[in-house]
């Protein structure tokens, strides 16, 4: 970087400027933790659009006899309520960062229990539509799609469940008094992590779901 | 390496708007939802799907603009997280739609 480089300075929990040695103190001004989150963000893109790409090329050559495909299995109303409860999800994670910026503490638990509630109910969803294909002939091996398909939804699904796991030890921890204000850092970045697997399931539920 | 001489704002400081701005933005994108499914029930695009992908394209961009800007901050954060993140995109964009050419995919 240039001597006269704009890069913005870390502060402490105080709102006191960090100095070059000081615990916290980074080069770019920006801590290590939201810029790694930011960067693991950066390369998932690389992963879904991987799966997503292949689930666009084996959709359409399913040899005939080869049992359903997932276009031929899916209920859309009722992925349209679950893409709903996701998307509110990403709402109500919104607002737990809110709240822990603001110091509000309950308000900061009510929206991650929340929050962590919608992914369940998303989660559900996910096994109980994988359950319905497997009984109506379409499992992980039946043909290249279903195995496409599979693995997309199954990996998105993955990636909520440990979203779930990060939102419900943020809510350990503030019962046991160490989320506050000054940590509210920690919230934002699983907040990211969140609202980055909702906009992974806006393009599944359109390029997978919608088009045919 | 010097040490940079001049600042902007603390890390990745933003305000953040008031909760009623962030509800108002749900809602906007529980109506773009609303909208894309009722395209399952148009018949218009049962046998067209390139004008399914002309009205759909469009807002699957605009949902995934609007969580990404509003909800995780992009708007009010630093850019070098947006151009991070706007890096894995453009990236994973350009080698998949190589890829797909590839397999002659779209023709």
């Amino acid at each position: 970087l240039a001597e006269t480089a704009t890069v913005p300075h870390a502060t402490d929990h105080h709102g006191g400027e960090l100095k070059p040695g000081d615990h916290g103190w980074t080069y770019t001004g920006l801590t290590n933790e939201k810029l790694a989150m930011w960067l693991f963000l950066g390369t998932e893109c690389l992963l879904f659009g991987g799966l997503i790409s292949t689930y666009l090329l084996y959709k359409s050559r399913v040899p005939e006899g080869q049992g359903p495909t997932p276009h031929d299995l899916y209920d859309i109303p009722f992925t349209s309520v679950s893409s709903f409860v996701l998307l509110m999800s990403s709402l109500t994670m919104v607002l737990a960062v809110t709240a822990i910026a603001r110091g509000d503490i309950r308000n900061t638990r009510v929206w991650l229990a929340t929050t962590a509630l919608l992914g369940g109910v998303f989660i559900s969803g996910q096994v109980y539509e994988f359950t319905s294909f497997v009984k109506e002939g379409m499992g992980f091996t039946t043909n290249v799609a279903s195995s496409a398909f599979f693995t997309l939804t199954g990996f998105h699904g993955v990636h909520v469940s440990i979203g779930i796991l990060m939102l419900m030890s943020l809510l350990l921890l503030s019962f046991r008094g160490r989320l506050g204000p000054e940590r509210a850092e920690a919230v934002e970045i699983v907040g990211l992590y969140w609202h980055f697997v909702d906009v992974v399931w806006i393009l599944i539920f359109t390029v997978v779901y919608l088009v045919p | 390496m010097a040490a940079p001489t001049t600042t902007e704002s603390h890390a990745g400081a933003h305000d953040h708007p008031s909760d009623g701005h962030y509800i108002r933005i749900a809602l906007v994108l529980a109506l773009l939802t609303a909208a894309e499914t009722a395209t399952y029930f148009v018949d218009w695009f049962d046998d067209n799907t390139t004008l399914l992908w002309i009205v759909l394209a469009p807002i699957m961009i605009l949902k995934f603009g609007m969580v990404a800007w509003f909800f995780m901050h992009l708007k009010s954060d630093s850019r070098m997280f947006s151009r991070m993140f706007l890096m894995g995109i453009v990236t994973a964009v350009a080698v998949y739609m190589i890829f797909l050419l590839t397999f002659d995919e779209f023709f």
